[in-house]
């Protein structure tokens, strides 16, 4: 384990800590944090006994997985796509550049109307909050392939999808994993925060439920459920990502 | 000037039969076009000259001469804005034949395939059984001495290694003409002259035809049959120096004094135009 990681380590673990006697010795209020020792409990007895567990675990992991596909995919299309097509990728630039400034959610209303309530309007909200991190990752991926590769690829008479597959795709790959991580990342914010506002299913009900019942035990305990899965799934690609640099690169 | 330009070679060796001539350019002349605060660019040429079946030339010149357009050229990789190139009596202007390798200065290597896949890269889009790219891909890691590196990734090697390993994948190929752009530019002097005789012996193994572009005048002088001299922007062949070397050659010919005679008449042809290009620049 590496120095930094440890330094990492420590400082979540002070902070849990801090947080764990903070809430013991009363200075922060039981009703509006659970110590988080009995956030784990809670969470174990969620899982072992909430009958709605299990089925909204996978409604939300389903939709999650739905919409991190269509980003990534999407993404990665729209991305070669207006790559190629440089004078669209000077217009859409702007756009791309200052779309996380707006708000998505502002978009929910429509996607009620062409979508109802219901997973699909939640899989596309997802896919519209990591979609756009794709798309400038995938573009910015090309941009860096050597040029020489392509040289190789014309002087070995590889034709426009052999290219692609078999030379840009796989030289693109460490910074389309750039891509994909934020994709992911987004992607959850969008789905759990969907299924707070606009769901009758899924762990971000759940949450939602929780709070407006003034149920912290299992509020907190959904949430260091989302908080572990979110970091799991970060550090899981951002390693993948690391052993495709180590790879790739000297350094 | 765009005639051709006489050889210091005895004549029967300036006018090649026509089936001895590889490949042949004729009138051929790139100009890169406008861009943004910038005009035309006259790069290369008009420039005429033969490849004969087997031969070794080495292209010299100053920087931004047009050698590696030349190259491109050739390669089918760019089309000239005039002029034809001849492979074997067809025209192939403009597009990428058959037969050709072509290995560049940079690093070309696939990082996500092992060196043994790198080589095989070529063999298996050619369609080439699996038992015969096996028996090639064994046989120019050996060649190229990277045997034992057979399941290392580029980023574990050497840049010199990197390099063998692109020639080893132009080499499996069986390629009638090798283009090599400064393929040793990138390596330190000890391993440009071991490169050097490795690649000599490539060139005797599979009786290609060679063009490899250089600004080392003592490795065009020591490789070369053939020493093409290119002037300043826009290149032109000012001169072609026959060296007269046996063969069999190796690095040990830089200790001969005419290695040094023909680097210095290399050197005094391109010295007023090395000038010319700085002065350009």
């Amino acid at each position: 384990m590496t120095r930094v990681r440890l330094w990492q380590l420590g400082i979540v673990g002070t902070a849990v800590i801090a947080l764990e006697l903070l809430c013991r010795l009363g200075i922060i209020n039981r009703f509006t944090m659970i110590p988080p020792s009995e956030m784990v409990l809670a969470l174990g007895r969620v899982v072992a006994t909430a009958p709605w567990f299990w089925p909204d675990v996978r409604y939300t992991l389903g939709n999650l997985a739905a919409a991190i596909a269509l980003s990534a995919v999407g993404g990665l299309l729209i991305g070669l796509a207006v790559h190629a097509v440089p004078r669209l990728r000077r217009a859409l630039d702007p756009i791309f550049t200052s779309y996380y400034a707006v708000p998505t959610f502002v978009l929910y209303p429509l996607l009620i109307v062409f979508f109802g309530i219901g997973p699909a309007s939640l899989i596309v909200l997802g896919a519209l909050f990591g979609i756009v991190a794709m798309i400038v990752a995938t573009m910015t991926a090309i941009d860096r392939i050597p040029v020489v590769l392509l040289k190789v690829a014309r002087a070995s008479r590889l034709g426009i999808w052999r290219t692609a597959l078999l030379l840009k795709l796989p030289a693109a790959s460490p910074h389309l994993m750039t891509g994909l991580r934020l994709a992911v990342a987004y992607s959850v914010i969008g789905i759990i925060a969907g299924e707070f506002i606009l769901s009758t299913e899924g762990i971000g009900r759940r949450v939602a439920l929780a709070y407006n019942n003034f149920d912290n035990q299992t509020m907190y305990a959904l949430l260091v459920l989302i908080l572990a899965f979110a970091i799991s799934v970060n550090a899981a690609l951002g390693a993948f990502e690391q052993a495709l640099h180590r790879r790739w690169y000297r350094s | 000037m765009s005639g051709r330009v006489r050889d210091t070679a005895p004549a029967a060796d300036i006018a090649p039969a026509a089936s001895d001539v590889h490949v042949a350019l004729h009138g051929i002349a790139h100009t890169y076009p406008a861009r943004a605060g910038q005009g035309p660019v006259a790069a290369l040429g008009p420039l005429d000259f033969d490849f004969r079946r087997g031969e070794f030339v080495a292209v010299v010149g100053p920087s931004g001469c047009g050698k590696s357009t030349l190259l491109e050229i050739i390669a089918g990789l760019v089309t000239p804005s005039a002029g034809v190139v001849e492979l074997e009596g067809r025209a192939i202007t403009g597009t990428v034949a058959k037969d050709i390798g072509v290995v560049f200065q940079e690093d070309a290597t696939f990082a996500w395939l092992t060196v043994w896949d790198n080589v095989a890269f070529g063999l298996r889009r050619a369609g080439i059984d699996a038992a015969e790219t096996t028996r090639r891909v064994d046989y120019a890691l050996a060649f190229m001495g990277l045997t034992e590196f057979r399941r290392a990734y580029p980023a574990q090697l050497s840049g010199g290694m990197r390099q063998r390993v692109c020639i080893a994948r132009t080499l499996v190929l069986r390629p009638r003409l090798i283009l090599l752009d400064e393929p040793f530019g990138a390596l330190d002097q000890q391993t440009r002259l071991l490169m050097g005789e490795e690649l000599l012996r490539l060139w005797r193994e599979t009786a290609a035809t060679v063009m490899l572009i250089t600004h080392a005048l003592d490795e065009a002088a020591l490789l070369a049959d053939r020493v093409a001299v290119m002037s300043a922007r826009p290149g032109r062949l000012i001169d072609v120096v026959t060296t007269g070397w046996p063969g069999g050659r190796d690095s040990s010919l830089v200790a001969d004094p005419a290695f040094g005679t023909l680097t210095a008449r290399l050197w005094a042809r391109l010295r007023e135009e090395s000038k010319k290009a700085l002065g350009a620049s």
